[in-house]
């Protein structure tokens, strides 16, 4: 690989060049799925390319291929040079890098169980069994499985001196049991929404999961939701489960907090941010027990946002967001740090591969535990509703407005779990919503949950991001108006 | 571009490695450069090319597939062994078919040097030039102008040979004012249908209109959609046209086929051989596309199928499956829904398919309009109920009220709980169906609408 980097770097003239990196990586992935007692999707993927970007003309240029031939990478070098000098015709100011020092580094992330070495025959016989499991419940009309594997080794080198090997595993499965009847789709998924959980972990997490222990209940909560009463509509008090916190966390703080997204980088497409400039160490975001923080180091967990150096070579850190419900910090690279002043960037800059160029992406944001035990939170609820597991996400495009729906809630009364409700949703305005948070549980509670599907940029990129949370409760929350 | 002649080589020395029953390959890739501007600056300029290479193998009843996007003699050894190895471990499939044999293919022409031709130089260019147009108005321009250029092949052992090739420009802006915003956009395969500086122009002067907005209480509005907007809701509804996805009963239209669900006025054609359509003429397992009557009078009547899904439920393959093996079967991806009779945009490929006869434009329905609202496009849709169709999301980028026939001014955004059945059932005005590009769906066909009540349920702060 290095040769492939060093080659792309050569052929870029220095005298114009303020900065380059090149970025090769080597990928691999299997994808396996299940339904109703067959197999989907079967197949493994493999690939190998490199992107390089070029600081020219105070302007950047980026450019990439598969074609690793010598001809080829010389004219990736030149396209990228090409067309950092075209970028420079629409040109108001000249790029800053915030100052980083050249790292050379070798960082291969933990796992237990290499997921390439299972079989497909392993994986498959662990979908079905799941399968067969929840569709022994009477009323399953469509069970689905499904299990991801990824490893990719990538190799940064810059013009800065910088040499970082970094490989990460990825594993993510889930199941999901549908029922139909009386003219109603109802869903439950294990152990989250939208293809379960996901980590930086080897196949020990897919055991972790006990996917088949978990198969007979969703189907039954499936079929049992038909006959559970809407979810009533009104301002309530709820308790969010800590999936459906995660990703709460996601869409009105991990995205907002973007630094790119608030100087209008994405003004066009994925939108802006409430989050202005001037609001920082000012804005009240969330009550007193609010504690967020972006945390990339491994210390924080093996989340899906977990890394040694990001994409520009800065190391991995963590950064506070909220601290004591004070906004205080956003999520940065080396040009939009130093756009406004700061004297680092906090690394967080990831491509979802070697054909895109990085972006600012969410690492581990991740809501710090509380203090309240679960059954202690909902003992002291006299009048709530309990919600889990996602089923729809909105939000505004300042991140402002946000409604939710989720799969399936629980009445709480004089603190107790009472009957269960079906198509439950809340929504709110971001600040409000945070402000009104009351206790959060603690960290036997505490979970890093993976969102494997973070879309992003033009053109549109995936990322995987981490969220830790525990369950924790909303005063003063609208509910059900989707449904009214 | 990988081309024809190269695919067929690549196919040739796959079979001398494969000891399969069967083998496919699937080839697709091409070039695609984009160039991104905000605060009237380019930030973001990139290029990118690669090819895959996907194989899947049968052995008796079982297939898999492998991919590598490396084409030297030891990678494709490699993909094939993979391929046969996950295929071997494979369970088998009682309803896997063989595979299908050669066809035959209508020709569409949707390739343009032009559009491969063009050069960052010009791609900034024309983007300093809509910078420039908002400058004029004191706002802030962000937004992308991308060229590319593309190909699939698919070949297999049975005598099926694919080839398509094809182009596609894309201008989108979005002028940001003191208070409010405005937004266009336009996707064409030929570069030069795109008109950047009358795309500039046009969300100019709606963030110029949209200013100073006042917040209107949420409510059951008369509602004017932009086609964007249309389309960007009824994307949503055209995967469960999918056999599959009413034989797994996930579909709302399971157990509604033949029953009369939409207004009267509602037609609606998947027809990938549309002047204004995009796309190869073949599916993923390269059987020839048939255009489709989804909707007519405002009744499901047809749905899309697989080879596998139109012999487990008694159809006839439509050709809109996806590569094998998958779990999702198939769905419609060139959508027309029909709208008035002028224009030649308005001519479905299907014998006897009906549209409106008036059409209308955006203007005629907002003449006709007491009291509503006018929405430029939408954001953030997702399915909140998925038999009820009940989605929800966020006007953005010029919503404005209506009152006596005018556009009165901008009010602030609305998130709406609106369900697609009741959508559809309340069309009083249908525009001319035009190519439409949205961020929420691949670009369809549509009119814009102008509909009876549509469910705003909160309003956000600007």
């Amino acid at each position: 690989m290095r040769e492939f980097a060093d080659a792309v770097l050569n052929h870029l003239d220095r005298r114009e060049v303020q900065y380059a990196d090149v970025r090769v990586i080597d990928s691999r992935e299997r994808n396996v799925a299940t339904k109703n007692g067959k197999v989907g999707t079967s197949s493994s993927d493999e690939s190998l390319g490199l992107g390089v970007r070029v600081l020219a003309q105070g302007c950047w240029g980026f450019a990439s291929t598969d074609d690793l031939s010598k001809a080829s990478l010389e004219a990736v070098a030149a396209r990228a040079l090409a067309i950092a000098r075209a970028s420079a015709l629409a040109k108001k100011a000249d790029i800053v890098l915030a100052p980083e020092q050249g790292v050379v580094a070798t960082w291969v992330s933990p796992f237990r169980t290499d997921p390439f070495s299972k079989s497909l025959d392993d994986n498959l016989s662990l979908l079905l069994r799941a399968d067969a499991e929840m569709r022994a419940v009477p009323g399953v009309t469509l069970a689905e499985g499904s299990l991801h594997f990824r490893r990719q080794q990538q190799l940064f080198v810059s013009t800065e001196g910088s040499v970082i090997d970094q490989t990460r595993v990825i594993s993510g499965g889930g199941i999901e049991a549908y029922s139909f009847s009386d003219q109603e789709i109802q869903k439950r998924s294990y152990p989250n929404s939208f293809r379960g959980q996901y980590a930086l972990k080897g196949y020990e997490l897919i055991e972790e999961m006990r996917l088949v222990e978990n198969a007979r209940r969703i189907g039954e909560e499936a079929v049992a939701l038909h006959r559970a009463p809407l979810c009533p509509q009104g301002t309530r008090t709820i308790i969010l489960d800590g999936s459906q916190v995660g990703l709460q966390i996601h869409e009105s703080i991990g995205h907002p907090i973007e630094l790119d997204r608030v100087l209008g980088s994405e003004a066009n497409y994925a939108g802006m941010s409430f989050l202005t400039i001037d609001q920082l160490r000012k804005l009240r975001y969330g009550s007193d027990i609010v504690n967020v923080v972006a945390d990339a180091r491994l210390e924080h967990g093996p989340g899906l946002g977990t890394f040694a150096y990001d994409d520009e070579g800065v190391a991995a850190q963590r950064a506070d967001i909220i601290k004591g419900g004070l906004f205080t910090g956003y999520l940065t690279s080396r040009e939009t740090a130093a756009a406004i002043g700061e004297g680092r960037s906090n690394g967080t800059m990831r491509a979802d591969g070697w054909s895109r160029i990085p972006l600012i992406r969410m690492t581990n944001v991740s809501l710090l535990p509380g203090e309240w035990k679960l059954e202690d939170l909902i003992a002291d609820t006299d009048d709530g509703i309990y919600m889990e597991t996602n089923r729809s996400w909105s939000i505004d495009d300042r991140r402002y407005h946000f409604q939710f729906g989720c799969e399936m809630a629980w009445e709480i009364k004089r603190g107790k779990m009472t009957r269960m409700f079906k198509n439950p949703s809340y929504s709110g305005i971001t600040t409000e919503f945070w402000n009104s948070c009351d206790a959060i549980c603690n960290a036997d509670h505490w979970r890093l949950w993976g969102t494997p599907n973070c879309g992003k940029g033009q053109p549109s990129q995936t990322m995987g991001t981490g969220h830790g949370a525990s369950p924790a409760r909303f005063r003063n929350v609208t509910v059900g108006i989707a449904y009214a | 571009m990988l081309s024809n002649t190269r695919c067929q080589d690549i196919f040739a020395e796959l079979l001398k490695y494969s000891d399969a029953d069967e083998t496919e390959l699937i080839v697709a890739g091409g070039a695609s450069e984009l160039t991104r501007f905000a605060n009237n600056t380019i930030h973001q300029n990139v290029a990118e090319e690669g090819y895959t290479l996907s194989v899947r193998t049968v052995y008796g009843n079982r297939t898999a597939r492998a991919s590598t996007n490396k084409f030297d003699s030891q990678s494709l050894k490699r993909v094939i062994a993979e391929a046969a190895s996950l295929t071997r471990q494979q369970q088998p499939d009682p309803e896997l078919l063989p595979m299908p044999g050669p066809q035959q293919y209508r020709a569409v022409e949707r390739y343009h040097e032009a559009t491969e031709a063009v050069t960052p130089a010009e791609r900034a260019q024309a983007v300093r030039r809509a910078i420039e147009i908002a400058e004029k108005s004191g706002q802030t321009a962000a937004g992308t102008f991308s060229t590319a250029s593309g190909m699939q092949a698919i070949l297999n052992s049975r005598g099926l040979a694919a080839y398509y090739r094809d182009t596609l420009a894309e201008f989108s802006v979005t002028t940001l004012a003191a208070d409010s915003s405005g937004w266009a956009k336009k996707t064409a395969p030929d570069v030069r249908e795109i008109d950047a500086e009358a795309l500039a122009m046009r969300a100019s002067r709606i963030a110029v209109q949209s200013r100073a907005p006042k917040e209107c209480s949420p409510g059951k509005y008369v509602t004017i959609l932009e086609p964007p907007a249309v389309l960007d809701l009824l994307g949503f509804m055209f995967w469960d046209f999918s056999g599959q996805a009413v034989r797994d009963q996930r579909s709302f239209l399971t157990g509604r086929m033949g029953t009369k669900l939409f207004g009267d006025n509602i037609h609606v054609t998947d027809d990938a051989y549309h002047p204004l359509q995009f796309g190869a003429p073949f599916d993923g397992e390269g059987v020839a596309r048939k255009a489709v009557q989804l909707v007519e009078g405002g009744v499901p009547k047809g749905l899309t199928y697989a080879r596998h899904t139109a012999k487990a439920m008694g159809a006839e393959p439509t050709g809109h499956g996806f590569p094998l093996p998958n779990e999702y079967g198939e769905a419609p991806l060139n959508i027309v829904v029909g709208g008035g009779t002028r224009g030649v945009e308005n001519v479905p490929s299907i014998e006897g398919a009906r549209s409106v006869e008036d059409a209308h434009s955006v203007e005629e329905m907002i003449a006709s309009t007491e009291r509503g609202v006018l929405v430029t496009r939408l954001w953030y849709i997702r399915e909140v109920d998925p038999y009820k169709k009940i989605l929800t999301g966020m006007t953005r980028d010029g919503t404005f009220y209506v009152e006596d026939g005018k556009v009165r001014h901008g009010i602030r955004n609305f998130r709406f709980n609106q369900s697609l059945i009741d959508l559809l059932n309340c069309v009083q005005m249908l525009g001319i169906p035009e190519r439409s590009s949205g961020e929420e769906s691949a670009p369809m066909v549509v009119p814009a609408m102008k509909v009876r009540e549509f469910n705003f349920t909160e309003v956000t702060k600007f």
